[in-house]
């Protein structure tokens, strides 16, 4: 097995959260798909991640570590030396922390709402609540080029991603993330520049139509 | 870190939340002001103000900055209060963290299937009892023949599961099961813990905590 092996989902936000922080720290991996739509769960990742059986998975020397923000946090202490994604200051890490907590704890879920649903009150709700939670960060932002300051940081890999599946919620649910959060959209064409994320995010249509349509039919949800 | 600080925690007593803070700053012995919220009944305005996006306890303001977040807070008393022979919570070493943050992680799942024993009713109960089991199991399981989740010392995991034993009493009698039988090691472990001021003081009597939640389930209209 190559040193550094991620079980990954080409779909899957969280598991681009840990490809944007292995090329931010210019590390050579090795990326193993998971087909996932196939509800075939490999002997690898059910062997890695016994807990919760998900991806992403890093294996670093045979060592396996889940779940992505821990995986995050993983990549910065292991290789300390480049491309610092928390700040120093114990106050600032904090700060960092919280926000991208908040945003395991709202942005998927809101955006499942959106997505699983028809056109009814829980879709209007999950709208509501995404948009909500999505000014809410635009407003910690503020007039900072990242959420990480002048470069981006650990905020920035933890949000991003989850711009490939805005379309899918923006097309199901009929409204326009761009119209309501101007300015942050703004921050993740910023974001596109850097190869680190560019590389690492996938085409948004193609998430709408081999990802979020598939998963809606094979789950039932019109 | 001689120099005169401002340390106050916003808490209610029966947050696990909460005593996770408290644990972490009497090991690392900083002195602060405790000031109580009724997030019941009285979410007042401080807590409005230094918690704005969940408006929950704790919140921990150092110098009139708020951090939010129970395992945030713990990181952050972990990273500033340090040296001097105090007490570290999360290793140096990069994989040991990793394993202490996933682990930690995991715990705030078990405070969820706990709640479906005393807030919900038929099925549900019985899916939070067996979630429940299970979990405290596969913490037993990974504690091994360790005195503590972090090795010698209490650590990092420590803290994030022991506030939890102050609620084993309401789940046990709103569930019918009795922890210490299926999962003898880890109470022991609690015990072992609760041998510690800073862990002691943290936790409130399991009887106060299960006529608080006879309080809530009545407040919630769950039939008894």
């Amino acid at each position: 097995m190559a040193e550094v092996v991620l079980l990954d989902f080409w779909g899957s936000p969280f598991g681009m959260r840990a490809r944007i922080a292995l090329a931010e720290k210019g590390v050579k991996y090795e990326y193993k798909e998971e087909h996932l739509l196939t509800g075939k769960k490999t002997p690898l990742l059910l062997e890695t991640n016994p807990v919760h059986k998900k991806i992403p998975v890093l294996i670093h020397n045979g060592k396996p570590i889940s779940e992505s923000l821990v995986i995050v946090q993983y990549i910065e202490d292991a290789w300390s030396d480049t491309a610092p994604l928390l700040p120093a200051d114990p106050y600032g890490r904090s700060q960092a922390r919280f926000w991208a907590d908040f945003v395991d704890k709202k942005i998927y879920d809101q955006g499942k709402k959106i997505w699983a649903n028809k056109a009814g009150e829980v879709q209007e709700a999950g709208k509501k609540e995404l948009i909500e939670s999505l000014k809410l960060l635009e407003g910690e932002l503020g007039e900072k080029p990242f959420f990480g300051g002048e470069t981006i940081g650990y905020v920035d890999v933890a949000l991003v991603p989850f711009y490939t599946w805005f379309y899918s919620f923006e097309t199901i649910g009929n409204f326009s993330i761009q119209a309501e959060c101007p300015k942050l959209i703004e921050w993740v064409k910023r974001c596109l520049e850097r190869e680190s994320v560019s590389k690492s995010l996938v085409d948004p249509e193609k998430v709408y139509v081999d990802l979020i349509l598939v998963l809606k039919k094979m789950y039932g949800y019109e | 870190m001689g120099k005169s600080e401002e340390v106050v925690l916003l808490n209610y007593w029966p947050s696990p939340y909460g005593m996770r803070a408290m644990i972490a700053l009497a090991e690392k012995g900083v002195q602060y002001e405790y000031v109580s919220v009724d997030v019941v009944n009285n979410k007042t305005q401080l807590l409005l103000q230094m918690n704005p996006v969940h408006k929950k306890v704790p919140v921990l303001i150092h110098n009139g900055s708020p951090v939010c977040e129970s395992l945030v807070i713990v990181q952050y008393i972990d990273e500033l209060w340090a040296g001097d022979a105090k007490p570290v919570f999360l290793p140096s070493d990069p994989y040991q963290r990793a394993q202490a943050r996933f682990w930690a992680h995991y715990i705030d799942e078990i405070f969820e299937f706990g709640r479906k024993i005393w807030i919900k009713t038929g099925e549900e109960v019985e899916k939070g009892k067996k979630e429940l089991v299970d979990s405290l199991k596969l913490m037993e399981s990974q504690l091994g023949d360790k005195p503590y989740f972090g090795g010698e010392e209490l650590g990092y995991v420590d803290i994030a599961l022991v506030p939890y034993y102050s609620w084993f009493y309401t789940y046990e009698q709103f569930g019918n099961i009795s922890i210490e039988a299926e999962c003898p090691k880890l109470v022991d472990w609690a015990k072992r813990c609760m041998k510690k001021e800073s862990v002691n003081k943290a936790l409130p009597d399991p009887v106060k905590v299960h006529d608080f939640v006879v309080m809530l389930r009545k407040k919630f209209g769950v039939d008894s």
